[in-house]
């Protein structure tokens, strides 16, 4: 069963906020709510760095651990989705959240916010009318057999999307082609592999995402 | 015109040392740049590489919850990792959750016990029928509007926090779906006003609810359950003074906590709904456990009690038993049962 995963390659993510404009456009989401957003930390400085973030669809969402509705729930593919006739704007999801996904259309006194929104992987939400569906959460293209917009029209392909084993394998070549020995918690040398080292190290990564033993962790 | 003079001389008779000292100049400026620009390109490209790719520091400084440029309105939308959500959900679900229900089951099972052992308090002495008033009707309004508005937020509270494990299996989806939502509403609307009513009912018995030295032997008894002797008391008796303080602190802690969560219009962050949610958790908790105690004396657990709360008047015997240095300087004020015909409508 695939479980799905979004990822952002901060070495690509050039701040072109083409994927907040591309979920805005497939999810027509209401005014002031902003499913993605890009963060760029050290704005200016040499080693400033971008990365586009939204709901990360957590296999152990806290969103869904927090809420007093149960509102929350996991599709098979791991999309964490919600019920908006259930929701009561608690505002719950939101403080639990560790990447800021919730979002709601008010904050007004006696904790009126309205019905939370969040990314919901282009996946739709429980509604069986597509109009209805569309209005409420937006796109369903994991219906149609497409990936989220975001990930499709991202200009450099910084922002993955799709199987969590075939993202992290596009991801870890990545990672050893740039010259990483140890994943991607090092800088790199450059010049200090040679390209077949290279090579043979990416094979090795792209089939150990596939291992059972990773697959299980 | 000196220097004009000196430049066309110099122009005419030393053509090619000029010529030298551009060539030298030039070389000079040349190497200069070389030897001050290459290391400044090897460094910034360098740092290029490493600073490109996000490393562990980078990592590192995200997950502690740096923040940093976005277009994004979002409040604390800067802000990568909200690093102390998952901290949350842990006090909330592990500690307050199951501490809550710790402290009310808890509360219920010692009153239980208490009933079943000890039984309820009964009056030591037959009734004399003659009656002083203890609660005027205005102090009787303010306590059952403080303690309707108690146990209603009280209810949509615990639904709140623990409703989802079993309502929804039991009654079904939309059965669950219009109580929660109506518990929140109740929860956001009536606490407000249960915390005007709280605050002007604490005010207005406050003299009544000072410790003195008869409440600290009160207390030593045990209320009358250590030792053959009721223990003496005044208007209050020790237990109810304890009460009084616990709406103090912990009402008032559970009022303020809970203003900081049912108004997110002062730009409150997560950090501080966090903070207020799990203060208001667990005082509000505890706050219930204990009314419990309050809510089985005056109702099954001493007997006359209710009555004062109910039509405003007690007992001579009551007053004698539970409130003795009361009763001696209220004693004139003793009414005829007759008088009590009048009360009936009232109740």
């Amino acid at each position: 069963m695939a479980r799905m995963k979004f990822l952002c390659d901060s070495e690509r993510c050039i701040e072109c906020n083409g994927c907040v404009t591309a979920c805005k456009n497939a999810n027509e989401t209401e005014w002031g709510i902003q499913r993605r957003r890009v963060v760029t930390i050290d704005d200016g400085e040499p080693n400033e760095t971008s990365i586009s973030v939204a709901c990360m669809h957590c296999t152990d969402a806290p969103c869904m651990a927090v809420c007093p509705t149960d509102c929350f729930y996991q599709t098979d593919d791991g999309i964490v989705l919600h019920d908006k006739d259930l929701c009561i704007g608690c505002g719950y999801c939101l403080f639990a959240c560790p990447f800021g996904a919730p979002q709601f259309p008010q904050e007004e006194a006696f904790g009126e916010r309205g019905k939370m929104d969040k990314c919901t992987f282009c996946a739709g939400g429980p509604e069986e009318d597509p109009v209805r569906q569309k209005e409420l959460y937006g796109a369903n293209r994991i219906a149609e057999g497409k990936l989220p917009l975001c990930a499709e029209m991202c200009s450099t392909k910084a922002l993955l999307a799709g199987d969590a084993q075939v993202v992290s394998d596009i991801f870890r070549e990545r990672v050893v082609y740039r010259g990483h020995k140890d994943g991607a918690w090092s800088a790199v040398t450059p010049g200090e592999m040679s390209e077949e080292e290279m090579a043979v190290r990416a094979e090795a990564f792209a089939t150990d995402a596939s291992s059972p033993v990773i697959a299980k962790a | 015109m000196k220097t004009h003079s000196t430049h066309t001389g110099a122009n005419i008779t030393g053509n090619s040392s000029v010529q030298y000292l551009k060539v030298v100049v030039a070389s000079l400026l040349t190497l200069l740049c070389l030897t001050l620009s290459s290391p400044l390109w090897a460094d910034s490209a360098a740092e290029k590489v490493q600073g490109n790719f996000a490393g562990a520091d980078y990592w590192r400084e995200v997950s502690g919850g740096t923040e940093g440029y976005t277009t994004s309105k979002g409040r604390e939308h800067g802000q990568l990792i909200n690093v102390s959500g998952e901290t949350w959900r842990q006090w909330r679900n592990r500690w307050v959750s199951p501490g809550g229900l710790m402290a009310i089951g808890g509360s219920f099972s010692v009153l239980a016990l208490a009933y079943l052992l000890l039984g309820p308090m009964r009056l030591d002495k037959p009734r004399t029928g003659r009656k002083i008033e203890r609660w005027n009707p205005t102090d009787r309004a303010l306590h059952w509007f403080v303690a309707l508005t108690f146990l209603a937020l009280a209810f949509s509270g615990i639904l709140i926090m623990y409703g989802k494990h079993f309502i929804p299996d039991l009654f079904g989806y939309s059965f669950w779906k219009g109580t929660i939502a109506l518990c929140k509403l109740v929860h956001n609307y009536i606490g407000p006003i249960f915390s005007v009513g709280l605050i002007v009912m604490l005010l207005r018995w406050l003299k009544n609810n000072f410790f003195t030295k008869t409440d600290i032997i009160w207390f030593l008894q045990g209320g009358g359950l250590i030792g053959n002797k009721h223990p003496s008391a005044g208007f209050m008796n020790g237990g109810e003074k304890g009460w009084y303080w616990a709406l103090v602190f912990i009402g008032l802690t559970v009022v303020g906590s809970g203003f900081v969560l049912d108004f997110p219009i002062f730009g409150q962050v997560r950090d501080t709904m966090q903070w207020a949610n799990l203060i208001h958790g667990g005082t509000s908790l505890l706050l219930f456990a204990i009314s419990l105690g309050h809510i089985y004396i005056g109702t099954v657990g001493a007997e006359g009690a209710l009555e004062g709360m109910k039509t405003g008047y007690v007992d001579e015997t009551w007053a004698k038993q539970h409130h003795d240095l009361w009763y001696e300087e209220v004693k004139d004020q003793l009414i005829d049962e007759p008088l009590d015909e009048k009360e009936k409508p009232k109740k």
